[in-house]
């Protein structure tokens, strides 16, 4: 008994430990940082400055946000389109494919999603398969430039993210009793009513939670846009990194960090709100 | 025009190649009560789901008030279900369950309203409108699930199971509520249950199902007191089953060897001597006499008490004949009758009223 409490004890500890110096610090950091000054010589200068925070909203920033928030809304209602069909018929698959079909939606979380996204650029080469194939249906009759466009970005983004949607939104389906839509069927509704009214709001907690899931990846996902819109497209996980490596104003890369986290942690807490706790529990 | 609201004629359902359903015929009556009992997988719950439309058989018909609907979706049949979790919606309100069904038949606001009231009122709900299912008891959520379905004045109501999930005495409540629901509503009632005693005191009629198959259809009465098989005889109640040997066929006595001994029993269904029967006993029908009782023993068996297990207004007996074969018996109290005194190992008298036996061909 006793080696098992030192067991727990030392246990969570690690884990509190672990969190404590691989994602706190770091996050104090970066948030010390946001509030000094560019330095000449050194990255920073130790003087209290605001001067990074007031940056945010000059135009050029809040254009890039604009951007950024565009491009995660478009990739989450594609990803939010795709995979609830998905993930209803997933979930109500009766036979031994389940298994399998899941494992094929977990795989790619074990590659690198860079890895993943370079196999996007592959496809969509100007003498890509993709070109390759709508040549050879005679659809089009010379290479589209699909690279490096805004498109691009969408399909990497989508691809990369897709998962995270359709994770909670099975775990969600797969609880949806049967039995509820047998009684609205019963009661009189067709099927578009079964779907808006019951299987959509008992749903609801699950594509909340995909939403959330895909929505705030897609604004930081730099190198998706790097590699996939050629750097034309700039995000805000673009502007975070050149600003840190490239501009190196850690200052200014510090307060669009701490914007973004502000932005998440209220959207979050949005969440937290609309939720109950038991549809809350339900995705775990 | 027949008084059937539904007809249902050789309807056969298999599922993964294994019959659930067999040629079921049954016509069931304007505003009856009508039960299908039988034991759990039986395929009774599978009867109901095609009658209310959520499957499709692979053969036969269903006609609901003279319209073939056997192809028609439950959605344009006029039967509602009361499900055995209530499977009532949750995330919405009591109104909002209760008003699904209106809603969905885009019935005018104001009459919704006052229809949702009323059917709330008549389940003795009306002060928990804005409750959420999870918010209420057992019994109150079946109240709901009740509003919900007639609240869409089905021309049948069919129950699945619906006070399984109930606690004894609420089942006990509910099956009074219910009875007395069918008849204020007029609605014919189709009740699924694998509890006897339910069947025989809520229904009109009731269909025994087995396996598949319609073993009997009758009053509780008949299907108590006159079982047409063996497997109906042990599903509901009690039964002491004895094999019997004919001896003699005289007019309307038969003559006959029960564990070795010759009884007198009434021939009224023209048994032949050549036939092998079986003479079926409730607990209730049997008497048992103390020795000192009975001075003419030539119509009875003898036997042992085994045991004894008194339950208030009767007494269970336990009786142990001479070739070691347990029977049951049970004994009522009466006023002017202290003789109900049973002892472990005491030496009785068992007989019945000759004619209250049921006599059943063996089935080969």
């Amino acid at each position: 008994m006793k080696t098992n409490i030192l067991f727990r004890r030392i246990s969570i500890n690690i884990i509190w430990l672990w969190i404590g110096l691989f994602s706190l610090l770091p996050l104090l950091l970066v948030f010390v940082t946001s509030f000094l000054s560019q330095g000449t010589n050194q990255f920073i200068s130790y003087h209290f400055s605001l001067h990074s925070y007031a940056q945010l909203f000059s135009p050029l920033f809040l254009e890039v946000f604009a951007r950024s928030l565009c491009f995660a809304i478009v990739t989450t209602l594609c990803c939010l389109v795709i995979a609830y069909p998905f993930a209803f018929i997933l979930a109500r698959l009766k036979t031994n494919l389940k298994p399998l079909l899941l494992l094929l939606v977990i795989i790619p979380f074990w590659t690198s999603s860079l890895l993943r996204s370079y196999a996007v650029v592959i496809l969509l080469e100007a003498n890509g398969p993709l070109n390759s194939l709508l040549i050879h249906w005679h659809i089009i009759d010379k290479p589209l430039q699909l690279l490096y466009t805004n498109f691009a970005v969408v399909i990497g983004l989508v691809y990369s993210l897709l998962p995270f949607m359709i994770m909670p939104l099975y775990a969600n389906i797969e609880k949806l009793d049967q039995r509820l839509i047998d009684a609205a069927r019963d009661l009189g509704a067709n099927q578009s009513t079964v779907f808006a009214k019951v299987v959509l709001p008992l749903t609801m907690p699950g594509i909340l939670s995909g939403i959330l899931l895909v929505l705030l990846p897609a604004m930081t996902m730099f190198y998706i846009p790097d590699l996939l819109g050629g750097a034309k497209s700039l995000l805000l996980g673009n502007l975070i990194k050149m600003q840190y490596l490239a501009a190196r104003n850690w200052p200014m890369g510090s307060a669009v960090s701490i914007g973004l986290t502000v932005l998440m942690g209220g959207i979050l807490l949005i969440y937290w709100r609309f939720t109950s706790r038991r549809d809350r529990q339900a995705l775990v | 025009m027949t008084n059937s609201i539904i007809q249902i004629r050789n309807l056969c359902q298999s599922y993964h190649g294994q019959e659930v359903l067999h040629n079921i015929d049954l016509d069931i009556e304007r505003g009856e009560f009508i039960t299908l009992l039988g034991p759990s997988g039986c395929g009774k719950t599978t009867l109901l789901r095609l009658i209310s439309g959520l499957e499709s058989p692979d053969s036969g018909e269903i006609i609901i008030n003279g319209h073939d609907v056997t192809q028609v979706s439950p959605q344009e049949r006029f039967v509602n279900t009361v499900f055995q979790s209530f499977a009532l919606f949750p995330h919405m309100n009591v109104y909002d369950n209760v008003a699904f069904g209106l809603r969905c038949q885009h019935v005018a606001k104001d009459e919704i309203n006052e229809r949702v009231i009323a059917a709330l009122e008549m389940v003795k709900l009306e002060k928990f409108i804005h409750r959420k299912p999870n918010q209420l008891s057992g019994g109150q959520q079946q109240r709901v699930a009740i509003a919900r379905a007639v609240i869409n004045k089905p021309l049948v109501l069919l129950l699945d199971e619906p006070l399984s999930a109930l606690d004894y005495r609420l089942r006990k409540n509910m099956q009074m509520e219910l009875k007395a629901l069918q008849r204020q509503l007029g609605i014919t009632f189709v009740f699924v249950t694998h509890d006897q005693e339910e069947a025989l005191s809520m229904s009109d009629r009731v269909a025994v199902i087995q396996e598949g198959n319609i073993e009997q259809l009758g009053t509780p009465r008949e299907v108590y007191e006159e079982p047409n098989t063996l497997a109906v005889a042990k599903f509901i109640g009690e039964v002491n089953i004895f094999d019997t040997e004919i001896i003699e066929i005289n007019n309307d006595d038969l003559t006959v060897n029960i564990e070795g001994r010759t009884l007198t029993l009434k021939n009224h269904k023209g048994f032949r001597a050549d036939q092998k029967i079986y003479t079926l006993l409730r607990p209730e029908d049997i008497k048992v006499w103390d020795e000192s009782e009975v001075t003419d023993t030539s119509n009875m068996l003898p036997a042992v008490i085994e045991e004894v297990i008194y339950k208030g207004s009767l007494v269970d007996l336990s009786i142990r004949l001479p070739s070691d074969r347990i029977i049951y018996a049970t004994e009522f109290f009466n006023e002017d009758d202290d003789t109900l005194n049973y002892v472990h190992g005491e030496k009785v008298w068992v007989e019945w009223y000759p004619g209250w036996e049921v006599i059943l061909p063996h089935e080969d």
